[in-house]
């Protein structure tokens, strides 16, 4: 499933094979995506502080809930510098969780390792694998982080769609949309 | 005369948005000013402004939403709106608020 574990070389592209990683949760347990194998999973690259995370959270949680019957996980990943932005740290990231109720794991990539090798520029920014591990969908979950109820193109939820159908993602890359990976 | 100030960073993608809104509001309230747009570039800046974020509109030197933070620096701004989400962007009725106080 996973061609090799995240370090600092690579950044993906639509087809290649998932990175593993293993992080701490917000429950304090280690995570790998290889915990999530057989799954389809949506990995996000995430925070607290950024208002765009914060204006689709909500989605976010919405999903993982309309599709966990489906073999959808989602996973959300901090790789911010909680030392620049202090809303970032992990104490804050459980106190966050508890707030919005994710029904997701919440992941801290302390040294930023995974979100390199991921190629993450934005938080929001998401990866989605099928289940066999290749990457089908990289961008944006939707077209309007100000307003869920005027969005016109569910891009996370068509492309989840057809992955599950076993078709072609139409539009498998749009340009992830929120603020800048805080990098150290 | 009203004094209008939009600031804002390149990174954060909301602000041509939030300048269009800002424009929109500040015409449909017969308010015709030339806006001082100024772009933050480094936190050096951001500080010496007393920048909380991107975007921030400014009305005769007033926030739009007055923050009690004093974290200065290039980051996105977040706004709490009247139904309770946060949003990348002010709303229109608080622009339109603040236009009529500072009137």
């Amino acid at each position: 499933m996973f061609t090799q574990q995240a370090n600092n070389v690579a950044n993906l592209k639509i087809g290649d094979k998932a990175l593993n990683f293993n992080l701490t949760g917000t429950d304090d347990k280690s995570h790998s995506l290889s915990d999530y194998a057989n799954k389809h999973t949506v990995v996000v690259f995430s925070c607290n502080h950024c208002p765009y995370v914060r204006a689709w959270e909500d989605r976010m949680v919405k999903i993982q809930s309309d599709y966990a019957d489906k073999g959808v996980q989602l996973i959300a990943i901090n790789a911010n510098d909680a030392s620049k932005y202090t809303e970032d740290s992990f104490q804050n990231m459980k106190v966050r969780v508890r707030e919005k109720k994710f029904n997701f794991p919440y992941l801290r990539d302390e040294d930023q390792k995974v979100a390199t090798s991921y190629g993450a520029q934005r938080t929001p920014e998401v990866f989605l694998f099928d289940s066999k591990g290749t990457l089908q969908y990289h961008g944006a979950i939707d077209d309007n982080y100000d307003e869920p109820n005027a969005v016109k193109v569910h891009y996370l939820r068509n492309a989840l769609d057809a992955v599950l159908q076993g078709s072609k993602v139409a539009i498998a890359e749009t340009a992830p949309v929120g603020c800048t990976v805080k990098w150290k | 005369m009203l004094r209008v100030t939009f600031q804002y960073t390149e990174d954060c993608p909301s602000h041509e948005q939030a300048l269009d809104r800002l424009r929109r509001v500040l015409a449909e309230q017969g308010v015709n000013v030339n806006i001082q747009i100024v772009r933050v570039d480094s936190d050096e800046q951001a500080k010496r402004l007393k920048f909380v974020g991107s975007p921030t509109i400014l009305l005769n030197d007033v926030d739009i939403e007055p923050q009690c933070n004093d974290h200065y620096g290039l980051a996105c701004r977040a706004y709490k709106l009247e139904d309770g989400r946060i949003s990348p962007l002010p709303s229109e009725s608080m622009i339109r608020r603040a236009i009529r106080r500072e009137s």
